[in-house]
């Protein structure tokens, strides 16, 4: 069992650093919240008139979601969508949609 | 020295677990079989969430009755005659051919949690590593005795499962003379769709003004008051709907006089010549007789960290069927964040890994109140360890401020996209 210690201990420390990053995961379960409307992996259906989000590059989308929180870009729902997530959180769903192609 | 195969297993196994322990994942890849039944918008979301999250590393079964999706969100424009049912219809055929779900047309009689299996209608049974069960509800009809009969559910209607009865709900508004009156009663909450059954008399009064203009719509309500987006339907209901629309809180629906149309309510009577009755609804009657854990002899009593019934581990239950978490409505948007919480935990768990920890879900709910004007009601909700429930983030969600003609675009924009989450 000695042998694996180091790697408990390793998966201990990831868990530790950060909660929300417990599970590898969590950007992309994150996104997939918000695929209802602007489609799986952010491919919005074209033609359907909601943005696509997929290969949008990060700091553009933080910026919008942002604005959205602080009401500077006005909205009929994002500004009540993006209130509901923490920044670190909005900071995974961005890094995930940027790398969809 | 050099390690024996079995042992290498042994502490391979015992790295895995302890991988799990402690909520790190790697290594371990998800594999095995998950039946999924149910084929609406909790059922189809995880099966392709499940395909496409484990590269098709997991098998998916899907067990539906019905030969194509139905919507009932957007249903009620077919019953406003803005719609066909052609426009709310969907094949699984995506499902099939672009993601590999095996989907069979049948009607799953029963399961056992024990052996891992469920066995089908048509006689032949299927066994699982993990179950999925988003059957949607089924209908207390000793609630109101009258309706027991098939003949007298061909004749006074729901319409709150999309197909048949949205079509024929839509004909007897049609053959309705001018002057007459449509009655619908909802029943005490929780039912599926807490604004649906208030945009229904909009969309209804909306086709009476235009091509029926002497025709009346009564709401009989069994709840206190109305149970969401109030201000905004209020709104339209005197806006546009003065005289049409007749609201009637407290007015429970006992049962009914099916020769003459009539609601029988607590101390009063209602004649109309178009009765829409919501009976009651509880989960599904697959996941109602299988043994889980039930609230109320009603619904579904479920783990929020992976959707899994919190007294069968291996069987998750979606959608309608659940007993809620605070102020969580029944919806179809609801119902799709549950099929990717559970993809994601299934995932996790064939992987040998715990559930993710912090899921998040969202919800929101369109409504017409005319053709063109749409209003909404959204809400986010975070896990909270402490409760062990999901619960709504405050200051975040909220309603429209007004009715409008943009959100009408965003509404249809927002069936295609999530049709398309589900099913392309
Ligand atoms: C008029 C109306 C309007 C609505 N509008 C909206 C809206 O605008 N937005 C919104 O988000 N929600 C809306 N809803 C609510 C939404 O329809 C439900 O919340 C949603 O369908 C729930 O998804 P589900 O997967 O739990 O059940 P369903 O979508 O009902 O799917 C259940 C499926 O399981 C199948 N099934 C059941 N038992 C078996 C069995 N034993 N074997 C095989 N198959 C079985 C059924 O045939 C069905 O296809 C509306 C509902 C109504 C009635
Ligand atoms: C209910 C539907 C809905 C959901 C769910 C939703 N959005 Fe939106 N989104 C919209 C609409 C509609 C707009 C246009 C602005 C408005 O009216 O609110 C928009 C706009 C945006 C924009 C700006 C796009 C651009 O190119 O200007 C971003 C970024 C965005 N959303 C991100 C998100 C993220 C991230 C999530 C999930 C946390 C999300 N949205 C969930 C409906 C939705």
């Amino acid at each position: 069992m000695k042998l694996f210690a180091p790697i408990a201990a390793l998966c201990l420390l990831a868990a530790a650093s950060s909660a929300q990053a417990a599970d590898p995961n969590l950007g992309r379960n994150l996104a997939a919240t918000c695929a209802n409307c602007h489609g799986t992996n952010g491919n919005a259906v074209k033609g359907a008139g909601i943005d696509a989000l997929s290969g949008m590059p990060k700091d553009k989308t933080l910026q919008k979601l942002a604005d959205f929180k602080s009401g500077d870009k006005p909205a009929s729902i994002m500004h009540q969508i993006a209130k509901g997530y923490t920044d670190e959180q909005l900071d995974l769903i961005a890094t995930y949609f940027a790398a969809q192609k | 020295m050099l390690m024996k195969r079995r042992d290498f297993l042994k502490v391979g196994a015992a790295a895995s677990a302890m991988a799990s322990l402690y909520g790190c994942a790697g290594g371990g890849k998800a594999s095995g079989h998950v039946v999924v039944v149910g084929g609406g918008y909790g059922g189809a979301t995880v099966a392709k969430y499940l395909r496409m999250w484990s590269e098709g590393g997991v098998q998916v079964t899907l067990i539906e009755r019905n030969p194509s999706f139905i919507s009932c969100p957007i249903s009620n424009l077919v019953i406003g005659g803005q719609k066909t049912m052609e426009d709310i219809t969907v094949s699984y055929d995506g499902l099939k051919s672009k993601w590999g779900v095996r989907v069979i047309q049948d009607e799953v009689a029963a399961v056992n949690a024990e052996k891992k299996t469920i066995s089908l209608k048509s006689g032949s049974s299927l066994s699982y590593d993990r179950l999925v069960l988003s059957p949607g509800v089924d209908f207390m009809w000793d609630e109101i005795p009258a309706l027991k009969s098939a003949d007298a559910q061909g004749k006074i209607l729901h319409a709150w499962k999309a197909g048949p009865q949205t079509v024929a709900l839509r004909k007897q508004l049609e053959d309705l003379k001018d002057g007459g009156t449509y009655a619908i009663s909802i029943p005490k909450a929780p039912y599926r769709c807490p604004p649906g059954p208030y945009e229904r008399a909009c969309l209804v009064a909306n086709y009476f003004k235009q091509s029926k203009p002497k025709s009346k719509v009564v709401i009989l309500d069994a709840n206190e008051d109305v149970m969401s987006k109030k201000g905004l339907f209020t709104k339209a209901w005197s806006d546009l709907y003065k005289g049409i629309i007749e609201y009637r809180n407290n007015s429970e629906v006992k049962d009914v006089e099916v020769a003459s149309n009539t609601a029988i309510l607590e101390f009063d009577k209602f004649k109309a010549d178009v009765l829409n009755i919501i009976p009651p609804h509880r989960a599904g009657d697959i996941a109602h007789k299988s043994g889980i854990k039930l609230i109320n002899n009603r619904w579904v009593d479920v783990n929020w960290l992976s959707m899994e019934s919190t007294s069968t581990p291996g069987i998750h239950i979606l959608g309608d069927a659940i007993f809620p978490a605070p102020t969580m409505p029944k919806s179809g948007h609801m119902a799709n964040q549950h099929g990717k919480l559970a993809a994601a935990a299934i995932l996790n768990q064939l992987a040998g890994h715990e559930p993710n920890p912090n899921p998040v879900v969202m919800n929101t709910c369109y409504s017409f109140v005319d053709s063109k004007n749409v209003i909404h009601v959204s809400s986010v909700h975070q896990y909270d360890a402490a409760t062990k429930t999901v619960q709504p983030v405050k200051g975040a969600g909220g309603v429209s401020a007004a009715r409008n003609e943009l959100e009408g675009k965003v509404a249809l924009g927002w069936a295609k996209n999530i049709w398309a989450d589900m099913l392309a």
